[in-house]
C-alpha cells in the first residue's frame, strides 16, 4: 500500500540534494521554485498515502528500508499510522506555503540557493523524524532537524551574533541530547529493541514503573532541549538571528514540536509513570507562564513570537503531560498554522520596514499593508483563543482535559486561564503596536504590501487559522477519531463531558482571552507617551520581562563561565604542569641518573644491547617465577 | 598474499630510493602511485573476506623452530578494517605532502615503511613478529616528526619516542614471559598467539602479563594519564605525520588491547573493567574538556582524539556485542574524520603558515567550499547520524549501557563538549567578516585538495548510512571474542532486560 511513503522523504532530500550540487546554476527564483515543488510533491504523496486514514480503513504500517546497526537493534525503518501521518501533512503542507513565502522575502540574497537547499534538507530530515519507524531513527532525524537548525540560524554566518546563536542553539539541544540518548541506552537495556512495536507494544506488561519513570524523564530532557522548555529554552529567542521564513517553518510550527511529538509517540511509556507525566505537565505550566510574562516585555516583532511560542509549546506539554495526547497533537497542529502565520507576517513586516524588527518604530501599518494586518490580526485572535477560532478549540482541550483530571491538575488549569489571558495581552500588544495608531517609523521608511508569492502563504493560513479547530469540537471530534489507531490501548484525558460543563470552562477560557484582547488595546491603541507611562507604571517587574529576566546572564555567571574557567584549569594548568609535568620530570630524572651512571657508559653497542637483554631476562624471570607460584 | 602487502610498501620504497637525485621532482608522484598498489590488494582482500570468525588468507612459515617463531599472518573481523583503513590513508597522506620539499625521497621512504610496518602489526599472529613491527612502526614516525615538523619537532620527537619505547620495553618483557612460560608448560617456547592462549598463566603472572600489555598498549592509545605525548608530536608532525598518527598509530594500541588483552587474559580482563572503564570515561570527557580551550586548532583536534579514542576502549572493555562493533568500527571512523581533518588544518597551515584559531575569522565568506568541507568533518566527528562518527558512538553508547550503565552514561556527556569544542573552534575559524588581510585573500580549495578529500567524505557517508559493509564483517569476530571469553571466565554477556531492573529499582508491577 504505502510502499511509496519514501518519496515523502526523497522528494525533498533530492530537491535538497541537486540544489547543492546544482543550484549555482539556477537563476534566483528558480532554486526556490524547484524546491518549493519538491515539498510540494511531498505533501500530495502524503495526502494520497493518508487517504485510508481519512477513510478510517488504514493500519499502521511499516516499511523497512536496510538494516543499519543490527547489534543495538538500529535499523531504517518508517511507519505510518496516524499520527505520524498527520505530523507529515503538517510539516509538509506549512512546509510548502513557508518554501513559497520565502521565495519573495529571500529576494536579492547572494546565496538564494544555498538556503533553499537547507530548507529543502530541513524538511527532509523532519519528515525521517516524524516517518521513523524506531527510535534510532527517529533521532537521526532528531539532530538532522537541529544540524539544519544550526545552518539557518546562522545563514547570516558573518554576523557574529548569528554565528553565535546557531552554536548555541545546536549545544543546548545537544544537552537535551544526552538526556534522550540516556534514555534510548535505558529502553535498550530493558527491550533489547528500539523499535515502536517492540518497545510500545510491550510497554503495559512488561514495563516496571521504575523504568518507565527513567525512560519517561530521561526523553523529556530531551524534548525540553528540542521544545524550547525551561531550563533548556534559551536557544530559541536567540534562533531568530535566522531569516524568518526559518524562524517560521523551524521554530514555530515544525522542529520545536518534535518534543511534544516523542511524548505522544512514546505514551505507552508514559502512561506507566504518572511521575514522569506529571514532570512533563508541571515543565510544561511553568514554561507557558514564565515565557508569556518576558513576551509581554519584549519590543522586538520577532521576540515577542518566540517567547510566544515557547509559552505555546508549553500548553502542549500541559496536554501531553496530563496524558491528553489527541489535546496536545490538537494544539500543536492548530499552533502550527497560526504561528507560522504570525511568523510570516512579522517577516512581511520586517520586509516592507527595511528590516525594522523594533516594533516602537512602527505603528499605523494596517493602512500600507491591510492583507498582512489582516492575516495577522486573524492569527492573533486565533491564538488568543477567541471563539470559533483554531487556538480556542484546542487550547481549550488542554485546559478542559486538566480540570476533568483534577487534584495537582486543577492547578495547572488555573496556570493555563492565566497564560491565556498573558497570551491574549501581548498579541493584541504586538498587533496594535504594529498596525494601529500613528507611524514612528524612521526617516526613509517606505512601508508598502508585500508581493502576492509573500501573501498567498498568509491568506492560506489564515483560513487553515479560521477552520483548522473545527477538526476536533465537543460536537464532533474528528481528529480524536483519526488518531485513536496510534493511541490504541493508551488510557487517555479528555476534557469533561456534558453540556454544562463545557459551557463554563470554555466561557471562562474565552472571557480570559477577551480581557486579554481588550486590555492590550486599550493600554496600547492610545499615543505613545501613555503607553510609555502605562509601562512604566510596572516599574522593576516591567525591566525584568524586558530583560527576559537575565537568565542569559545568570547561566553565563553559572554555567559558561565556571565552565571555561574549568576547561582553562584543565588544560594549561593541570594537563600542562601536573600531568605533562610528571612526565618531564620522570624524564629529568632518569638524565640525571644517567648522568651519575655515566662510568658505565662504554659505547660499545654490544654492551648496551646486552644490558637491555640482561634487564629484560631478569623482568621476564621474575614474572614467570611470580606466575608460577 | 598477506607477505605481499607487507613487501609492496617495502618494495615501493627500493623504487623510491632508486630514483636518481636529480629526478626527485618525480619522487612524491611516484610514491603515490606506488602506495596504491597495497590499496588495491587490500580493497581486493576487503571484498574477498568472508563474513565468519576465524582468520582469512592465513599464511605461516617456520622461521626459528627451537624458539617456536613463525612468519604468520591471518586477518580476522578486527584487524581487517585497520589493514584497510591504512593502505588508504597512506596514498592521501603522501599527496597532501607537497608542501615538504626538504628531503623528499627519504620522506616517501619513511611513509611507506611505516605502511609496511604498520600492516606487519595488524596481520601478524606471532608475538614476535608483532613486537618487531610495532618497533619498527616507531622508527620511521621519528623521523618524520624530528626532521619534518615545525620548531619543537626535537622535543616532540624524543619524547614520542622515548614514551612509546618505554611501552614497547613492558610489551617485549611480557611476550618474552609467555614464550619462556609456553616452553615450561608445553616443553617448546612458542610466540604463536594461538599457542599462547592455551596457556595457564596462573591469577598473578595473569595480572602482571595483562597490566605490562594494557600499560604498553594505553600509551599508544592514548588512555589518560599517558597522553600527553600526543598533543606535542601532533602539533609538531608534518600534515602526513599526523595524519598517520591519529588515523592509524593510535589503532595499533586499541587493536592490542582487544586482540591481545581480551584473548590472552579473559579473566583478568573482566576483573579490570572498571579500572579500564574509568580510564576510558575519564580521557573521554578530559580529552575533550582539555580540547575546548585549546588556542591551537591542530592541538584541540590531538585532545579530540583522546576523547574520541576513549569511547573505543570504553566500547572494547564492556565486553557487549554492540560495545566491541562500535569499538572496531570507530576505529576506522576515528581515522577517516580525524585524518580528514588534520588534512584541512594541514591545508590551512600552508597557506597561512599558523594554526592559532585566533589569526583566523571569516573564512566561510572567502573560501566556502574549505568551509564546507570542514563543517562537514567536523559534525561526522562529532556524530551527526548519517555520518560515520555516528555509527560508532552509538553502538559503544548504546551497546555499553547494559554492561556498565554509570560509565555509558557519563561518557555521554562527551557528546556534549564535542559539539561544544568543535563547533567554537568553525565559530571563530569560519565565522564573521575577515578583517584580516592574510584572511581576505585565504584561496579556497583547488583541485587536489578536493580530491583527497572527496573519498573520505564518501566514506564517512557511506560508513554512516550503510556500516552494515564493514560491520557483517567485523560481527562473527567480536562474537566469537565473546565467546571466549565467556567460555573462559564466568562472565555472562548481559541479556537485555536484566540489568535495567537492577539499576532501577522503584515501583514493581
Amino acid at each position: 500500500m504505502s510502499d511509496f511513503l519514501w518519496l515523502v522523504i526523497a522528494l525533498p532530500l533530492a530537491g535538497a540534494l541537486f540544489l547543492h550540487f546544482f543550484g549555482r546554476y539556477l537563476r534566483e527564483p528558480l532554486a526556490g521554485v524547484f524546491a518549493t515543488l519538491a515539498i510540494g510533491a511531498a505533501f500530495v504523496v502524503a495526502v494520497v498515502a493518508a487517504v485510508p486514514f481519512f477513510a478510517g480503513t488504514g493500519e499502521a504500517e511499516h516499511l523497512v528500508i536496510w538494516e543499519w546497526m543490527p547489534a543495538v537493534g538500529a535499523t531504517f525503518e518508517l511507519q505510518w499510522d496516524p499520527l505520524s501521518a498527520l505530523m507529515t501533512l503538517v510539516v509538509t503542507g506549512v512546509g510548502t506555503l513557508i518554501h513559497l513565502f520565502a521565495i519573495g522575502y529571500m529576494h536579492g540574497d547572494e546565496r538564494f540557493h544555498r538556503f533553499f537547499t537547507y530548507l529543502n534538507l530541513f524538511a527532509a530530515s523532519m519528515l525521517t523524524l516524524v516517518l521513523a519507524g524506531n527510535y534510532a531513527m527517529l533521532f537521526i532525524g532528531w539532530e538532522l532537524v537541529g544540524l539544519c537548525s544550526y545552518l539557518l540560524i546562522g545563514f547570516w554566518f558573518t554576523r557574529p551574533s548569528a554565528a553565535a546563536a546557531a552554536k548555541k542553539a545546536f549545544v543546548v539541544n545537544r544537552i537535551g541530547d544526552l538526556g534522550f540518548l540516556i534514555g534510548l541506552m535505558v529502553m535498550f537495556a530493558t527491550f533489547g529493541t528500539l523499535s515502536f512495536e517492540g518497545v510500545l507494544g510491550r510497554a503495559a506488561t512488561e514495563l516496571t514503573v521504575g523504568t518507565a519513570t527513567a525512560i519517561g524523564l530521561l526523553f523529556l530532557v530531551g524534548a525540553a532541549g528540542k521544545s524550547a522548555q525551561v531550563p533548556l529554552y534559551v536557544w530559541l529567542p536567540d534562533a531568530m538571528e535566522g531569516p524568518t521564513p526559518v524562524s517560521a517553518l523551524i521554530h514555530a510550527a515544525t522542529m520545536v514540536t518534535a518534543g511534544v511529538y516523542v511524548v505522544a509517540r512514546s505514551s505507552p511509556i508514559y502512561v506507566e509513570s504518572p511521575i514522569a507525566s506529571g514532570t512533563v505537565a508541571v515543565i510544561g505550566a511553568i514554561t507557558a507562564l514564565w515565557a508569556a510574562s518576558i513576551a509581554i516585555g519584549q519590543r522586538d516583532i520577532k521576540k515577542v513570537l518566540a517567547y510566544s511560542t515557547v509559552s505555546q509549546l508549553g500548553y502542549m506539554f500541559m496536554g501531553v503531560g496530563a496524558t491528553a495526547y489527541v489535546a496536545g497533537v490538537f494544539h500543536l497542529m492548530t499552533h502550527a498554522f497560526f504561528k507560522a502565520l504570525l511568523f510570516l507576517g512579522a517577516g512581511s513586516v520586517i520586509h516592507a520596514m527595511s528590516d525594522e524588527q523594533d516594533m516602537y518604530k512602527m505603528g499605523g501599518l494596517a493602512k500600507r499593508m491591510p492583507i498582512t494586518a489582516t492575516t495577522m490580526g486573524i492569527a492573533t485572535l486565533a491564538i488568543a483563543g477567541i471563539p470559533p477560532l483554531a487556538g480556542f478549540w484546542s487550547k481549550d482541550e488542554i485546559l478542559g482535559a486538566l480540570f476533568e483530571r483534577g487534584g495537582i491538575y486543577s492547578a495547572l488549569w488555573v496556570v493555563g486561564l492565566i497564560g491565556a489571558l498573558m497570551t491574549a495581552f501581548y498579541m493584541t500588544r504586538q498587533w496594535v503596536l504594529v498596525f494601529a495608531g500613528r507611524p514612528r517609523w524612521d526617516e526613509g521608511v517606505e512601508p508598502h504590501e508585500s508581493p502576492a508569492v509573500m501573501t498567498l502563504p498568509l491568506m492560506a493560513l489564515a483560513v487553515l487559522s479560521v477552520v483548522a479547530g473545527f477538526v476536533n469540537t465537543p460536537f464532533r471530534f474528528t481528529l480524536e477519531h483519526f488518531l485513536e489507531p496510534a493511541f490504541h490501548g493508551v488510557e487517555m484525558q479528555h476534557a469533561p463531558e456534558g453540556w454544562g460543563m463545557f459551557l463554563v470552562l470554555a466561557g471562562l477560557s474565552t472571557l480570559a482571552g477577551v480581557a486579554g484582547v481588550a486590555a492590550g488595546w486599550l493600554a496600547y491603541n492610545r499615543p505613545p507617551e501613555v503607553w510609555r507611562r502605562f509601562q512604566e507604571g510596572f516599574g522593576r517587574l516591567w525591566t525584568a520581562w524586558e530583560q527576559a529576566y537575565r537568565i542569559d546572564d545568570l547561566y553565563g555567571a553559572v554555567v559558561v563561565a565556571p565552565g571555561r574557567r574549568l576547561a582553562e584549569f584543565s588544560a594549561f594548568q593541570f594537563d600542562q604542569k601536573v600531568v605533562d609535568g610528571a612526565v618531564n620530570g620522570v624524564g629529568a630524572l632518569v638524565y640525571r641518573l644517567g648522568s651519575a651512571l655515566r662510568m658505565l657508559q662504554t659505547g660499545y653497542v654490544r654492551n648496551y644491547g646486552a644490558g637491555f637483554a640482561a634487564g629484560l631476562l631478569v623482568v621476564a624471570i621474575w614474572l614467570v617465577v611470580r606466575g608460577m607460584s | 598474499m598477506l607477505t605481499w602487502l607487507i613487501l609492496l610498501p617495502v618494495l615501493g620504497a627500493a623504487v623510491v630510493l632508486a630514483v636518481p637525485r636529480r629526478r626527485s621532482e618525480v619522487v612524491l608522484p611516484l610514491g603515490v602511485a606506488l602506495s596504491v598498489l597495497p590499496l588495491a590488494l587490500a580493497g581486493y582482500l576487503f571484498v574477498a573476506f568472508e563474513p565468519v570468525a576465524g582468520y582469512q588468507f592465513v599464511e605461516r612459515a617456520v622461521w626459528w623452530e627451537p624458539w617456536g617463531i613463525s612468519w604468520h599472518l591471518g586477518i580476522d573481523g578486527i584487524s581487517m578494517p585497520l589493514v584497510v583503513l591504512t593502505t588508504i590513508l597512506v596514498p592521501i597522506s603522501l599527496a597532501a605532502s607537497a608542501s615538504i620539499t626538504q628531503r623528499r625521497k627519504e620522506f616517501v621512504v619513511y611513509t611507506l615503511v611505516l605502511e609496511a610496518a604498520t600492516l606487519g602489526v595488524f596481520m601478524s599472529l606471532d608475538l614476535f613478529f608483532f613486537f618487531v613491527f610495532f618497533e619498527a612502526v616507531l622508527v620511521p614516525m621519528y623521523f618524520i616528526i624530528g626532521i619534518w615538523g615545525s620548531e619543537r619537532r626535537r622535543y616532540a620527537a624524543i619524547k614520542f619516542f622515548l614514551y612509546t619505547a618505554f611501552g614497547s620495553a613492558l610489551l617485549l618483557a611480557a611476550i618474552i614471559a609467555m614464550a619462556v612460560l609456553h616452553a615450561s608448560q608445553f616443553g617448546a617456547p612458542s610466540f604463536a598467539l594461538e599457542d599462547l592462549m592455551n596457556l595457564d598463566f596462573g591469577p598473578t603472572a595473569a595480572v602482571l602479563l595483562f597490566c605490562a600489555l594494557a600499560l604498553a598498549f594505553a600509551i599508544k592509545v592514548p588512555v589518560f594519564p599517558l597522553h600527553t605525548w600526543l598533543p606535542d608530536a601532533h602539533v609538531e608532525a608534518p600534515t602526513a605525520g599526523s595524519v598517520l598518527l591519529a588515523g592509524v598509530m593510535l589503532k595499533l594500541g586499541t587493536y592490542g588491547l582487544m586482540r591481545f588483552n581480551l584473548s590472552l587474559f579473559p579473566q583478568v580482563a573482566v576483573d579490570w573493567v572498571p579500572v579500564l572503564a574509568t580510564l576510558a570515561v575519564i580521557g573521554i570527557v578530559y580529552g575533550a574538556v582539555v580540547a575546548i580551550v585549546q588556542p591551537d586548532l591542530k592541538k584541540l583536534i590531538a585532545y579530540t582524539s583522546v576523547s574520541h579514542l576513549g569511547f573505543i576502549v570504553l566500547g572494547t572493555f564492556a565486553l557487549t556485542s554492540g560495545g566491541l562493533q562500535g569499538a572496531v568500527i570507530q576505529n576506522v571512523n576515528h581515522g577517516i574524520t580525524t585524518g580528514a581533518l588534520f588534512l584541512l588544518v594541514g591545508m590551512i597551515y600552508d597557506r597561512r603558515h599558523t594554526k592559532l584559531i585566533a589569526e583566523f575569522g571569516g573564512l566561510q565568506k572567502v573560501a566556502p567550499i574549505f568551509a564546507g568541507f570542514f563543517l562537514f568533518m567536523t559534525f561526522a566527528s562529532i556524530g551527526l547520524p548519517g555520518l560515520n562518527g555516528f555509527v560508532g558512538e552509538f553502538l559503544v553508547l548504546i551497546g555499553s549501557f547494559p554492561s556498565l550503565p554509570a560509565w555509558t552514561a557519563v561518557a555521554a556527556v562527551g557528546v556534549v563538549l564535542a559539539a561544544v569544542y568543535l563547533l567554537w573552534a568553525y565559530e571563530r575559524v569560519f565565522t564573521g567578516v575577515p578583517e584580516k588581510e592574510e584572511n581576505r585573500t585565504f584561496a579556497d580549495l583547488d583541485a587536489r585538495e578536493i580530491g583527497l578529500l572527496v573519498p573520505l567524505a564518501v566514506l564517512a557517508l557511506v560508513l554512516g548510512l550503510y556500516p552494515k559493509v564493514l560491520l557483517s564483517k567485523i560481527e562473527p569476530s567480536t562474537e566469537a571474542l565473546l565467546d571466549h571469553i565467556e567460555a573462559s571466565t564466568d562472565y555472562e554477556v548481559p541479556a537485555p532486560g536484566r540489568i535495567a531492573d537492577v539499576f532501577l529499582t522503584g515501583g514493581g508491577r
